[in-house]
């Protein structure tokens, strides 16, 4: 078996989300150095403050302002911080009830080390020097040996509240393609195109995935085929493609390589892009360095006939 | 659906279970190339074709590998030609197979193939995990699958419900299998802390791997293997979003999954546990009553390979193989989805008498 190919995949999406009243209440209170809570219908005060009752389900909306100071309620040491997280040097994760609420809030709390940590032990806020209105905004929980903060109802109105967040986030992977879809690209480049036949029912997939769709069984072995091929269909398109360097308009066709049996796809160049049609016989054009055809252009045969290509479409 | 609801509806049962090797890598395979062998065999156990087959339903999360849409060409080894009647969740496979359950109750069809997959190798499965967090007030924070679980073990040691030589017993137990399927067996190191008071020997190996079982009902399941696992009950139940407003060192939800499967009314000989985390199985057996007559976990649990969106599903198998080889006759099995067993599911799985 060759080698088996790997790549790094990078998986990046800040998502934009809305905030309801309760949660906007409560991040934009972060950025203003204050805690929010909100009050369930049998009396007991939730931070962070969610828009419903967990138990009722009831639209909760009465804010109260607790205090930045509280007590953990679990904890658990965390050696080797990773990327994201509030805190570069070992620090402990602790879930904290803040004085006036009951329940607890999760983030890191900095300690030098876990013999100086326990449950019930008496935190307050360390609050980031740039604030936006994230809970990022509380940079972490620290030690505190002081007396516990009142509690007041608060109106949760500030000037300019934040009304969304921005979360980013990144995932990174290393994608590997499996045993066919690698042997299909180490074919590639020595500019061959080598699909996979059917043992049940003798169809060549190109690009092969591993297994017959239709039969369910494994594929494995190897078939060569085009280079040449057939424009089964095609569409115009007018509309140019972010960071892709290709004047409009263009076609892209779905392209029967001779041998295959089904369709892939790819740019077809070297002709009008009106005078394209069903049936045309094309090749694929390589550029020098490129992993697979820049695209295919028309060989001058005559056009292929429409039976040869009619289960393909 | 409880226990009750569904007496006088068909009976349903898992007639046949498969499974691959949990490997820490499967670079060389695609999930569909890892995941073919495993329907064949589980087809095979049978003797049905796909075309056999009444319903088709799949658990996956497209997160773990990176792949988006990957359940569709996980679809490719089922031979989905002509046209499947099929389903997919994005979660474990247990829940893919409630919804097979239900869908045979209903008398929509007579036969499902229920499969799940997870590679997470290609990924950092400690961070994938955060993106299914609250994205408000706890994804921002990054917190990671093992600190979430410490949280929840350390509050159970605070409780002094357990502590770290107990749950050290739990990881030792749990590897000490025959499970051929398993990534870790025999003697494996306590190691050190991941997050305090985690160690490596407390937490799930992690690997990839599959598992696929087989539903039939009434007569069919008859036909299909010489000593059904009837599915009694089957129920799933979440608990609040919040970490901070849970109870950590409980499970209310599996408890009343329990209920509703009906896992209270007679007593049970074999529970298949989904608890990655040696912590968790201390809070399962308070939630589901289970005392010292009952089995846990002899196929090793999730604490010897935990396949994510098909270590729940496998629980399942796993309890009903015991059942077809009559080595248990009534049988508890639990899967669990989220942060610090977030969600659970429960169903209660009988063999005939002999
Ligand atoms: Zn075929």
């Amino acid at each position: 078996m060759p080698e088996v190919l790997k790549a790094p995949l990078v998986v990046e999406f800040p998502f934009t989300r809305s905030l309801g009243p309760v949660q906007s209440a409560f991040l934009t209170g972060l950025r203003e150095r204050v805690v929010l809570g909100v009050k369930t219908g049998d009396g007991r005060t939730l931070v962070p403050p969610v828009e419903y009752d967990p138990v009722t389900a009831e639209e909760i909306r009465d804010l109260v302002h607790v205090g930045s100071t509280g007590t953990v309620t679990t904890w658990a040491w965390n050696p080797e911080p990773r990327r994201g997280q509030p805190l570069t040097a070992p620090f402990a994760w602790a879930l904290v009830r803040l004085d006036g609420a009951d329940t607890a809030l999760l983030h890191a709390l900095d300690a030098p080390g876990p013999d100086a940590v326990h449950t019930g032990m008496r935190v307050r806020i360390r609050w980031a020097e740039k604030r936006s209105g994230a809970i990022t905004d509380i940079a972490c929980f620290e030690p505190y040996d002081g007396d516990d903060a009142e509690v007041t109802v608060h109106a949760g109105e500030f000037q300019d509240p934040v009304i969304g967040i921005v979360a980013p986030a990144r995932l990174d992977y290393t994608y590997s393609p499996g045993r066919a879809q690698s042997a299909y690209i180490h074919a590639l480049s020595d500019r061959r195109t080598v699909g996979e036949r059917c043992p049940s029912c003798r169809k060549v997939y190109v690009p092969p995935r591993g297994a017959c769709p239709t039969c369910g069984v494994a594929t494995a072995e190897q078939v060569e085929v085009g280079p040449r091929g057939t424009v089964t269909t095609y569409c115009i398109v007018n509309i140019k493609a972010k960071n892709l360097d290709i004047e409009v308009p263009y076609v892209y066709a779905h392209i029967a390589l001779d041998g295959a049996d089904l369709t892939l796809h790819g740019r077809i160049g070297g002709i009008p892009y009106g005078q394209v049609r069903m049936g045309l016989r094309v090749e694929p054009v390589w550029t020098e360095g490129g992993r697979y055809p820049d695209h295919y252009r028309p060989t001058g045969e005559p056009d292929a006939d429409y039976d040869t290509y009619r289960e393909l479409l | 659906m409880t226990s009750e609801d569904v007496s006088g509806l068909r009976d349903v049962a898992v007639v046949a279970f498969a499974q691959s090797d949990t490997l820490r890598t499967t670079e060389e395979q695609s999930e569909v190339e890892m995941l073919m062998p495993v329907l064949h065999d589980v087809l095979g156990q049978t003797g049905l074709r796909t075309a056999d087959i009444g319903f088709t339903c799949s658990g996956s999360c497209d997160y773990l590998a990176g792949r988006a849409f990957s359940f569709t060409l996980a679809l490719d080894g089922v031979g989905a030609w002509p046209p499947l009647s099929e389903s997919h969740v994005e979660t474990d496979g247990a829940w893919a197979l409630y919804e097979a359950w239900t869908k045979l109750l209903t008398g929509d069809a007579d036969t499902a193939l229920v499969y799940s997959y997870g590679k997470s190798s290609p990924g950092s499965l400690r961070d994938v995990l955060t993106r299914q967090l609250d994205p408000y007030y706890v994804a921002p924070l990054w917190p990671d699958s093992v600190a979430l679980a410490a949280l929840q073990a350390q509050a159970l040691i605070d409780a002094g419900e357990t502590d770290e030589p107990a749950l050290a017993g739990i990881a030792a137990r749990s590897r000490e299998i025959a499970n051929p399927r398993a990534q870790l067996r025999g003697s494996v190191p306590h190691g050190d802390y991941v997050v305090r008071p985690l160690r490596t020997g407390d937490c799930p190996p992690i690997g990839d791997g599959a598992a696929a079982v087989i539903l039939a009902a009434g007569d069919r399941a008859r036909e299909l293997c010489s000593r059904p696992a009837w599915i009694r009950g089957i129920d799933h139940r979440i608990e609040a979003h919040s970490l901070g407003v849970r109870d950590l060192t409980d499970s209310p939800s599996a408890r009343l999954a329990a209920e509703r499967a009906g896992a209270f009314e007679r007593p049970l000989d074999t529970a298949e546990l989904h608890a990655p985390f040696t912590a968790q199985e201390v809070v399962l057996r308070k939630a589901l009553r289970l005392d010292d007559s009952v089995r846990i976990n002899p196929s090793g649990g999730a604490l010897a390979a935990n396949p994510m969106m098909a270590a729940g599903l496998a629980r399942i198998g796993e309890a009903a193989a015991r059942i077809h080889r009559g080595e248990s006759d009534r049988a508890l099995a639990h899967a669990t989805s989220g942060p610090c067993l977030q969600q659970n599911l429960v169903a209660v799985l009988e063999g005939d008498p002999r």
